[in-house]
């Protein structure tokens, strides 16, 4: 069988399995009180994934709230300076509070409402997570709480105080490496132990099974509609997807609904920090091994003794040792090719597509930005490139003046 | 038989609670645990569980997070834990000691190679807080065909179906969280605790251990009461960081004190 044909043979739609896993990834990584929680979750969300009224309510969300769809930009003037492919940007930085993240933040605080939980908590890495779970909270009168990595509310001090004003209680972590993976296993530790009122919104397509699916199926609307504008302003397919990828939620909301399309090539790119080649980055899916962590089975950055070890990278939201168990799965198929770009090439995107483009994106999105510069310029000037801008760059600004010796 | 099994028909037979203790190995300095298990057993203790440490110990409260912190800091690993159960076997064959962490350092030493020194050094037994009977893989027969117990937990919400799997995977003892939450929380509820057990004694033959939130004599006793055994964990942990930096026997007198003291508690029934 030639590889095309295997590709094919794969139904994407089939995975997870009942128990949660992609292959030898996913799954269920957790202690035993967190079982029931996730059975219930896993239970509620079965019920109402194909319930039209959930379906209808959400997507009324997504319109009227989030402002969705979202436009798909074609970037000529960028496109003809890189001289290649053409270049789409799928706009979720216009997404109320200025990222892809909501699209689950409202898809989950529905399921919770559904459960009757009165108090939602969150992890978040640059804080975009915590102001969208801030957000649907306000607007549901839920409790909210966030947990931060001590060293993360130091660096995204400013939607600390969104959330803040949000009416969140912001609860920085001090254990361990004091940043994303960290702020994960206190959520963890907290679901636990206030598991009967407390419903916990994973922000990306890491965690347990049945996070990985409902987050991608949530953040699915990307691809979904991506696919529709692409058809109908050009009339054909895309030739090639671009995303970053932290836990991975973006790039999967983009890539899913294109899966089964072999024309298709998608590329999810990973922080590459100072290097690769450094050890000092945040790219599992490039320059790690599959292992076990927060509550699945995916590739992972770790020591020889299977600790998980500390990233680097210039953007607090890709700054994660581990991945969602999907993008593993994918990697292993061969379906995604997973790539690095690193601080200084993000940095440099970041500058362009304000300059070119007049769009100031989130330095997360500006690594998908940079390998789109790279890849552009290798196809022919009718063939389609669309970008994931996942974020805007505002939450940015104070890091790229840092970085430029400005005070602002 | 087990050395797990054969402790609990020894205890049986003598009308004794097994007192089985926690502390993290490399905590707080490498020359501290191997003095410490010994004066445990010599103060009480039936069972040792030796915490493995973890960079991201999920299940556990701020007192033995700390642990797992100060033993990494001290360059304790996995392997290094078993290389220490080997020395302990030296001069101890007859306390068991079960290894309890998380499962992704054995994933990285590979799960059969890890059975395989576990049997050479003698553990006696296995609890992975992040391994629940569905994922355990091909670990499962490794320890099975060393005759390694595995141990599982029982949550406070654990259905009777669910308990019924996980017994039906368990050997050597099964243990039973006694509160929502994570190790060293302060809100253990003895009747709460007398309910789900005697749900669950209907369910299993296995001894049935109790463990996190049991703080001192009082409480242990209260417990060890509606049980077999009791786990005691953070009161050891917390007292290992107050000691950071003094000699290994200070450490292991203050450890063994306290486990005296809750000794004298269970013995009173
Ligand atoms: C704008 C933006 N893009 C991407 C990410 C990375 O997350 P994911 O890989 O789940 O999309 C984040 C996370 O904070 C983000 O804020």
């Amino acid at each position: 069988m030639s590889d095309k044909e295997q590709k094919a043979a794969v139904d994407y739609s089939a995975f997870p399995d009942a128990t949660g896993h992609f292959g030898q990834f996913g799954g269920r990584f957790v202690s035993e009180t967190l079982i029931y929680a996730l059975d219930e979750l896993q239970e509620i969300y079965s019920n109402l994934k194909d319930d039209a009224e959930f379906q209808a309510e959400f997507d009324r969300d997504l319109a009227h709230y989030v402002g969705r769809p979202s436009p798909l930009y074609h970037a000529e003037r960028m496109s003809r300076e890189l001289g290649g492919a053409q270049i789409y940007y799928k706009r979720e930085d216009l997404n109320h509070t200025g990222a892809h993240k909501v699209n689950n933040t409202i898809g989950q605080a529905l399921l919770a409402k559904k459960t009757g939980k009165s108090r939602v908590i969150a992890e978040t890495g640059a804080g975009q997570h915590g102001v969208a779970t801030a957000t649907v909270a306000a607007r549901l009168g839920l409790k909210c709480q966030v947990y931060m990595g001590a060293e993360d509310v130091r660096r995204q001090a400013l939607n600390v105080y969104r959330m803040k004003l949000l009416g969140a209680e912001v609860i920085p972590v001090t254990s361990g490496s004091k940043t994303l993976k960290d702020a994960m296993n206190e959520a963890m530790r907290d679901w636990a132990t206030n598991v009967d009122d407390t419903f916990y919104i994973i922000g990306t397509v890491a965690g347990p099974h049945p996070y990985p699916l409902l987050v991608r199926d949530f953040q699915s609307i990307i691809g979904r509609e991506a696919r529709a504008q692409c058809l109908e302003r050009t009339g054909r397919l895309p030739d090639a997807l671009v995303a970053c990828v932290g836990g991975g939620s973006n790039a999967i909301g983009l890539f899913h609904p294109f899966l089964s399309d072999d024309s298709v090539a998608m590329y999810g790119v990973e922080a590459g920090g100072d290097g690769v080649e450094t050890g000092r980055h945040a790219a599992p899916l490039n320059d790690g091994i599959p292992g076990i962590l927060h509550g699945n089975r995916t590739y992972l950055m770790e020591d020889e003794n299977g600790q998980i070890i500390e990233t680097h990278s210039v953007s607090a939201g890709l700054d994660y040792p581990g991945v969602g168990p999907e993008h593993s799965w994918l990697k292993d198929l061969g379906r995604v090719k997973y790539v690095p770009i690193n601080d200084q090439e993000a940095l440099s995107a970041f500058r362009n597509t304000t300059k070119v483009e007049g769009i100031m994106p989130a330095l997360e999105s500006s690594h998908a930005l940079a390998y789109a510069e790279k890849l552009a310029p290798t196809m022919d000037k009718d063939q389609i490139i669309i970008v994931n801008l996942s974020g805007r760059g505002d939450k940015d600004i104070l890091t790229v003046a840092e970085i430029d010796g400005i005070t602002v | 038989m087990s050395r797990i099994s054969q402790q609990f028909e020894t205890l049986k037979a003598k009308g004794r609670k097994a007192l089985v203790v926690y502390i993290v190995n490399g905590d707080p300095s490498p020359a501290a645990t191997l003095p410490t298990m010994h004066k445990m057993v010599e103060a009480g203790a039936d069972i040792i569980e030796l915490g493995v440490p973890f960079s991201d110990p999920m299940a556990e409260g701020p007192v033995i997070q700390k642990g797992h912190e100060r033993a990494l800091a001290s360059g304790t690993s996995l392997r290094g834990t078993l290389d220490l159960v080997a020395e302990f076997r030296k001069t101890n064959n007859t306390t068991p000691v079960i290894l309890m962490g998380y499962a992704n350092p054995v994933v990285r030493m590979g799960y059969q190679q890890f059975a395989e020194r576990a049997l050479e050094v003698g553990v006696d037994g296995l609890l992975t807080v992040d391994l629940p009977p569905e994922e355990l893989g091909d670990l499962k027969t490794q320890l099975a065909e060393r005759d390694i117990d595995n141990i599982f937990l029982l949550a406070p919400t654990t259905a009777p179906e669910r308990a019924r799997l996980l017994a039906s995977n368990a050997s050597g003892f099964l243990y039973y969280v006694s509160l929502k939450g994570v190790t060293g929380a302060g809100h253990l509820d003895v009747d709460a605790v007398k309910a789900k057990l005697d749900q669950f004694g209907e369910l299993t033959s296995l001894p049935m251990c109790v463990g996190f939130g049991i703080k001192d004599a009082e409480t242990a006793t209260n417990v060890a009461r509606l049980a077999d055994g009791v786990v005691i964990g953070s009161v050891l942990v917390d007292a290992m960081g107050k000691h950071v930096g003094q000699p290994p026997e200070q450490i292991a007198a203050a450890v063994g004190a306290i486990i005296s003291d809750i000794r004298r508690g269970l013995d009173t029934l």
